[in-house]
């Protein structure tokens, strides 16, 4: 079958996001969790303003930086809840259902990414 | 499962093959099997982070008072709640993948193996280092 044998010779590469994710999710989602998610909406530190955010954004490295965190994580996560479903749950005859649902997400949030970073004035 | 007429194709799982029944919840019979799924299901996590980030991208993109109602968002307790839990999870993705990191590169200095701790030690004080210059660009850049 020739979908079959495409996505064996894929597999090195979605391992390869899996593994650059990883590192990616692992250096800089805690931080940013930490500050955006607690310590900003919680009053412990002040949030930035509307207008020096928007003067970081202005910056292009930002902007492939941000572009960066979300889509290599997400190809992580993609990956990995994968084989979550595959080891955990026993369902790998919904092996095709399974690779589109997290692949497919992956590169729909990318292409988001790309897109509100591109637009973003 | 997968045969269909002239074309014989590969089945995934073999169908002569004897496979005991393993039940679904195999993960909760031990310790380890269940930090194991844990640790696989910091994806969602992780996930989950991307859409907010998302979600706050394109706040900005849509002006200060979308910027100011997503912000709103982030204090509804529920919101909170699932961050705290986003933040252990995401602590977890990154201890048990720094941990491993000296399995994952064998580093070999004048033909010695590089001890483990020291790789490790490494990635933790990277992973120190990073997470300071993150915040200091949000707070003070």
């Amino acid at each position: 079958m020739a979908g079959q044998k495409s996505q064996l010779r894929l597999e090195p590469l979605l391992w390869t996001l899996f593994s650059a994710g990883g590192v990616v999710a692992a250096f800089l989602i805690p931080v940013h969790l930490f500050l955006w998610g607690l310590a900003f909406p919680l009053g412990w530190l002040k949030a930035p303003g509307y207008l020096s955010t928007m003067a970081l954004l202005a910056h292009p490295l930002v902007r492939i930086y941000l572009f960066v965190l979300c889509s290599a994580p997400l190809f992580h996560a993609a990956h990995r809840f994968r084989y979550t479903l595959y080891d955990g749950l026993q369902i790998k005859h919904l092996n095709e259902v399974i690779n589109f649902s997290c692949y497919g997400g992956a590169v729909l949030g990318t292409a988001l990414a790309g897109y509100l970073l591109w637009t973003i004035p | 499962m997968k045969s269909s007429g002239s074309t014989p194709g590969y089945t995934l799982n073999h169908p002569r093959w004897y496979r005991a029944r393993v039940s679904t919840y195999w993960w909760l019979k031990q310790w380890v099997y269940l930090k194991f799924v844990l640790r696989e299901l910091t994806s969602v996590f992780v996930a989950f982070f991307v859409v907010t980030t998302l979600m706050q991208l394109r706040a900005f993109s849509r002006g200060p008072q979308a910027y100011e109602n997503f912000q709103k968002w982030l204090q509804n307790p529920f919101v909170i709640a699932l961050n705290v839990v986003s933040f252990l999870f995401v602590l977890y993705h990154s201890v048990t993948w720094l941990s491993l990191a000296p399995r994952a590169m064998a580093v070999r200095i004048r033909g010695k193996r590089v001890p483990d701790l020291l790789i490790s030690g490494t990635n933790y004080a990277a992973w120190l280092v990073i997470s300071a210059v993150v915040a200091w660009f949000l707070l003070w850049g």
